[in-house]
């Protein structure tokens, strides 16, 4: 116990990583005496390693990630582990994440369960309670009668009940899409009279209206996959709605995640998104077998998400919020930002890299930041 | 002392903003009157666009504003009095902006009084915001609604609605404006009401938008080049310029002539015309100006914008002077820090030497051998400032003149410092400091060590060399850039610089089956510079491992493991069980080289590396390792299990086939029977490779060279020498196999609709076997799609990492240890949460562990 509190005594001085790996790896047989010693070469380690003020650790990580994704592949799409559905990987996913993107290529969802599903159990059955479902799947026929112009619609009645969806009124649901039209219920069929006459083009937009009328599910789900990671069982979907999936009570709502960044912007909030981009990209890099450092991807996590929005790497994000005219303009469409520049007399304070190149100055970032104060003046007095 | 305060002396600011007219005149050095450019003699005209009080781009002539010659003279502005005022382009959606939002009578901003304030204080928060593009943005918005105002809140006047037409026209239900118009509405615009458009009238006026005034640049901006028939050819600039003169000129006497209204306007467009594409020739909505012979002229925007104008190319992007650029080939000799400089490049590139009292007969004797002896000197500075080449005739006299003061200008030497760099530069390890050591031959000569960083071979490849010039420069190179400085790579922590290649495979044969006489081993030790040869154990026969262990320091411990899984075990500096291989020793590899880093410090540990690979390329040597044709060789069991295994693989795809054409197949949910089989296909063959893989794998020969290569991890995987041995495999095609070709089959060879093996790529038989026509075909469309895909990607992850160069270039680790970008927002409270330098960590940690076994 005494040797926990003479660890943590340490807490303050060094990162909570550290302290663990320490209580993790001390030997039992340790005394106190050795104890302060190797607290005392760890906290000397962790300070040498420390990065030296000035370092410009923006330009590392641009560098640690630009550089390996010259040898990713292009290849869009790939097996997210699971033979049945196709995802973006490698190169286009990492541009599509540091874009923000807001429509992804392949969006999907990962439902994790709670306890009993999680170990299979309905598996089958809650994946389909999830997939939207629309109205054709639910009928047997729709058929247009043109020579009375009225659509009528046969109901699935052994479907609907298969799926445990006898409670929602279709008729109401039919009368809703088909507003102007006068609709009745006999049994399992529904007819729709047409008031207006020999508009067969009418009738048929509106057969295909109600063909693709939203029935059950989760909207935007398109397809559903249940499938196993080592001993648990997930669900994975392509579309996305968080908001909906969460509201499921066999739902794990501690780690169900989306692979689009907004979504988990809008339903988790900035640190969720934040995190998620990390996790992306860092999960292509893997996949890949290329080996970055996770504190380069944090940085440029942390950068595009700072401000409490998401902002993408690219002119109309990161770079617009530059400060500098001149940075801005070096990136793209220079001439617009002049001329902005102009129209409201800002001024430019030369306070980053590129400027300073510009003009042949020294950068203010590693050797170029310290500052020696000379005054010449009082040299002068003094001879 | 004077002059050098003025050195010390910044930029601390730069301010955009409009020119006024007044003020175009007041900096203007000429008024340009005449579109004549020379007389007959060739001579500038006074008051025309080469007018030599706009600057001198002509030797011998004298700038009549500074009195200074070419190349001292920075030039001038001149300017031009329009006979109409005219639009200038670049400003159109502004003006736009400005004649909505404001009343055509009064020039009030279009919001009444009462509501000011509330849209004043909605902006201005915008503003703070999102900057001046959300000011912007919702200015607009509120314009739009204030656009139904058909009334002037403040003077009742009826509004009208203003259209812009193509570029530059203005129309007010459809009744053209004219710029004159346009501007005097814009000049009854009061001051207070344009801070609400986001515009700083103190700077720019709105009514400066239309030009009055002309600003002509000067001429050393747009230099005429003289042809090789002694021709004059003007610069775009000015052959745009001249029109506009010509025009301008036109108009004025014909309004002067009391022409009539419509020869007027149509010449007032057409110097509209002519200034629009003077500011901009790329707009879609007009036609380019163009040359006598059909290509677009270049004008102002053009010289501005894209990769190749002024901002990226020439003002982002520098060249640089005391440069070489050669190709490079490789010396294993070297040391790791060392570039192998060619003789003939040494004489020409040079390093500042001054004069003092104590280096005088040094420096004398450089001067003494000029130019063409080596080591000698090509020129010297005196303290003015003055340049003198050293020649044969002045080589006495100068040698004469130098004196404490002076500065040679003496050839490269062997160790002194260079930036050695190979393009793309992706990553800082590709600009690394190198000592010079001056070499016969034309190439630069690098240790093949240092491949991996530059990721350079040596197939043609071009790299450029670097001479820093001033004290300053050159102990940042020393101290920042120099090779050992950069073995542990920023990206992941771990050794970037390690063994490679021969080295591998030498060190390889070495620890794992070499013996050798102690002469033998006295041999290796000293071409890898050992001279002390005393932990060599005293016996006849001694073992590779004990012969490396010589290298190792003698208090180094590790434990690891080799490639394969083997354990590898280092005590006190002698190789105790295991072998090396390039898990241990090679590039990126595991903790053994990072270890020695962090131990023994960056010096020692480069020696110690250099010392590994030449052992291992001496090891290699002494051994001989040449590929045989027979290490691909099987033996009669082997090769009958192999056919097996693919036999019975086609029988399975046949199988699958069948079921697929009844029906039968059971399709994975989500996918079509087709997608299936596909896939299921695919899985069988796949299996099959590599099953007969193991089987060529379990029979080779541990020591045949193909094998020490893969084995050692210094080229090639087993899985190749299994392609060459036994089967090639599935010639995968955008993820699946080839299905593309004629209608129904690959090739014109199988009939149509056959799904077999063979008829969609599957190479049954190895690369020794050789290939069926058909089969080399798909080899090849495999080959020409990776080609496709890496021609592809090179673009997009160039733009990607373009931009995440830009968007955090300004990012810096503070003296608080927050990190910060350039307007001091905090990003990050501690770089990477823990505030560790990835290249000061062992893989991205702090290795406790490790602390904690050494601390007793």
């Amino acid at each position: 116990m005494d040797k926990e509190k003479l660890i943590d005594q340490y807490a303050e001085r060094l990162p909570k990583r550290i302290i663990q790996d320490v209580k993790a790896h001390l030997p039992k047989n340790c005394d106190t005496k050795r104890l302060k010693k190797i607290m005392e070469a760890v906290v000397s380690e962790y300070e040498d390693t420390l990065a030296e003020p000035g370092e410009s650790v923006g330009l590392v990580a641009a560098e640690s990630i630009g550089e390996p994704s010259t040898q990713m592949t292009l290849r869009t799409f790939h097996f997210a582990g699971v033979s049945e559905m196709n995802v973006t990987m490698g190169l286009p996913r990492v541009i599509e994440v540091l874009d923000a993107r807001k429509t992804l290529s392949t969006p999907m969802t990962e439902i994790y369960l709670k306890k009993p599903y999680s170990d299979g159990k309905d598996i089958k059955k809650i994946s389909q309670r999830i997939k939207e479902r629309k109205l054709k799947e639910f009928v047997k026929e729709i058929s247009i009668n043109i020579v009375e112009n009225t659509v009528k619609i046969d109901l699935d009645k052994k479907k609907i009940e298969e799926y445990e969806q006898t409670h929602i009124n279709i008729l109401k649901l039919v009368d809703k899409a088909a507003k102007g039209f006068k609709t009745k219920q006999e049994g399992d069929t529904i007819f729709i009279d047409t008031v207006k006459e020999d508009n067969l083009n009418e009738i048929y937009k509106l057969k295909e209206k109600i063909k693709n009328l939203y029935f059950c599910g989760i909207k935007n789900i398109t397809q559903v996959l249940p499938i196993q990671r080592g001993d648990e069982f997930l669900i994975v979907t392509a579309g996305i709605n968080l908001k909906e999936i969460l509201k499921l009570d066999f739902v794990d709502t501690f780690r169900t995640k989306s692979n689009d960044i907004y979504e988990m912007r809008r339903v988790f909030g900035i640190e969720a998104a934040r995190q998620s981009i990390i996790n992306e990209v860092t999960a292509m890099f893997e996949s890949q077998g290329i080996d970055i450092d996770i504190r380069h991807v944090m940085l440029v996590a942390d950068m595009m998400t700072n401000t409490g929005e998401i902002m993408g790497i690219n002119r109309t994000g990161i770079v617009k919020d530059k400060s500098s005219v001149l940075a801005r303009a070096s990136f793209e469409t220079p001439i617009k930002h002049i001329i902005q520049a102009a129209m409201s007399g800002e001024e430019d304070y030369l306070s980053s890299v590129i400027e300073n190149v510009m003009i042949n100055q020294p950068v203010p970032l590693g050797s170029g930041l310290p500052k020696l104060i000379a005054n010449f003046d009082n040299q002068k007095n003094k001879r | 002392m004077e002059e050098e305060i003025k050195a010390t002396r910044k930029v601390k600011s730069i301010r955009f903003g409009l020119m006024s007219p007044r003020m175009i005149k007041e900096v203007a050095a000429a008024k340009v009157v005449t579109p004549e450019l020379y007389d007959k003699e060739g001579y500038p005209v006074d008051g025309g666009l080469m007018d030599i009080r706009l600057g001198v781009i002509d030797p011998g002539l004298v700038c009549k504003t500074d009195g200074q010659k070419l190349k001292e003279s920075l030039g001038h502005f001149g300017y031009m009095s329009l006979a109409r005022p005219v639009v200038h382009v670049k400003f159109v959606r502004i003006i736009l902006d400005l004649l909505r939002g404001t009343c055509r009578e009064c020039g009030r901003v279009l919001i009444p009084e009462q509501k000011r304030e509330a849209i004043v204080e909605q902006l201005d928060r915008i503003e703070e915001e999102e900057g001046m593009t959300g000011r912007r943005r919702e200015f607009l918005s509120a314009i739009s609604e204030l656009k139904t105002v058909s009334k002037c809140p403040h003077c009742n006047a009826k509004q009208k609605k203003v259209k812009i037409e193509k570029p530059t026209t203005f129309t007010e239900n459809d009744k053209r404006i004219t710029p004159i118009e346009v501007r005097t509405r814009l000049e009854k615009i009061p001051d207070r009401d344009i801070y609400i458009f986001g515009i700083n009238p103190e700077i720019a006026r709105p009514e400066w938008m239309i030009l009055t005034i002309l600003p002509i640049p000067p001429v050393t901006m747009r230099p005429s080049i003289t042809l090789e028939s002694g021709e004059r050819s003007e610069d775009d600039l000015t052959h745009k310029l001249g029109d506009i003169v010509r025009i301008n000129q036109r108009l004025f006497e014909n309004i002067n002539a009391g022409a009539p209204e419509i020869i007027i306007e149509d010449l007032w467009d057409l110097l509209q015309y002519h200034i629009t594409t003077y500011f901009d020739n790329d707009d879609s909505q007009i036609p380019p100006a163009r040359h006598r012979s059909g290509q677009p002229l270049k004008t102002l925007t053009t010289r501005i914008k894209s990769k190749e104008g002024r901002i990226r190319h020439n003002l982002a992007g520098k060249r640089t002077n005391f440069s070489a650029r050669t190709v490079i080939s490789p010396d294993p000799r070297l040391e790791l820090n060392e570039v192998g400089v060619p003789l003939s490049v040494a004489m020409k590139l040079t390093i500042p030497e001054r004069i003092t009292e104590w280096n005088f007969e040094y420096l004398k004797k450089f001067v003494d051998r000029g130019p063409k002896k080596y080591p000698g000197s090509n020129y010297i500075v005196r303290p003015d400032g003055k340049k003198k080449k050293i020649t044969d005739e002045t080589r006495e006299q100068l040698i004469e003149e130098i004196q404490p003061g002076y500065v040679v200008e003496r050839h490269l030497m062997d160790g002194d410092i260079s930036i050695f760099n190979r393009q793309p530069s992706l990553h800082r390890m590709s600009m690394m400091c190198h000592r010079v050591k001056v070499l016969p031959g034309n190439t630069f000569r690098l240790n093949p060590a240092v491949c991996a960083p530059y990721n350079a071979d040596f197939d043609g490849d071009e790299m450029n060399l670097h001479i820093p010039q001033t004290e300053e420069a050159r102990s940042e190179a020393e101290e920042l850039m120099q090779v050992q400085t950069q073995i542990v790579s920023p990206r992941y922590g771990l050794s970037i610089i390690g063994c490679n290649m021969d080295a591998l495979s030498g060190n390889y044969l070495l620890t794992r089956f070499m013996k050798v006489t102690k002469k033998e081993a006295v041999d290796l030790l000293s071409s890898c510079s050992i001279t002390d040869f005393s932990r060599l154990p005293d016996k006849p026969l001694i073992s590779g491992n004990e012969v490396f262990s010589v290298l190792i320091p003698k208090d180094f411990n590790f434990i690891g493991t080799t490639k394969k899984g083997d354990p590898i075990i280092i005590e006190s500096g002698n190789v105790k069980k295991g072998y090396l291989d390039s898990a241990n020793l090679g590039e990126g590899s595991g903790l053994m080289l990072r270890n020695i880093n962090k131990r023994y410090g960056a010096d020692k540990s480069l020696v110690i590396l250099g010392r590994f690979f030449r052992m291992g390329v001496q090891a290699a040597h002494k051994m001989g390792v040449s590929v045989n044709l027979a290490d691909t060789d099987l033996d009669a069991k082997s090769e009958k299990d192999i056919k097996n295994i693919i036999e019975k693989a086609e029988k399975r795809v046949d199988e699958l086939i069948e079921l697929f054409r009844k029906g039968k197949l059971e399709a994975l949910t989500g996918r079509t029977e087709e997608e299936t089989l596909e896939l299921r296909i695919l899985e069988v063959l796949n299996k099959a490779r590599n099953d007969s893989g193991k089987i060529v794998a379990e029979n080779a020969k541990e020591n045949t060279a193909t094998n020490i290569m893969a084995y050692s991890g210094a080229k090639g995987k087993t899985l190749n020498i299994a392609q060459m041995a036994a089967c090639v495999g599935q010639q995968a095609y955008r993820g699946g196999r080839i299905n593309k070709g004629f209608k129904g089959r690959t090739l014109s060879c199988f009939s149509q609709g056959d799904l077999g093996t063979e008829a969609h790529g599957f190479i049954a038989r190895g690369f020794k076997a050789g290939m069926k026509p058909n089969e080399f075909f798909f080899m090849a469309m495999t080959g020409r799609d990776s080609l496709m895909d890496t021609a592809l990607r090179t673009p997009k992850s160039g733009y990607l990492y373009r931009r995440l160069a830009n968007a955090l270039q300004d990012l810096r680790v503070e003296y608080d240890l927050t990190v910060r970008d350039a307007s001091n927002k905090i990003i990050q409270f501690r770089y990477g949460e823990d505030g560790l330098d990835v290249s000061k960590t062992r893989g991205g940690v702090v290795d406790v562990k490790k602390i904690i076994e050494q601390t007793t």
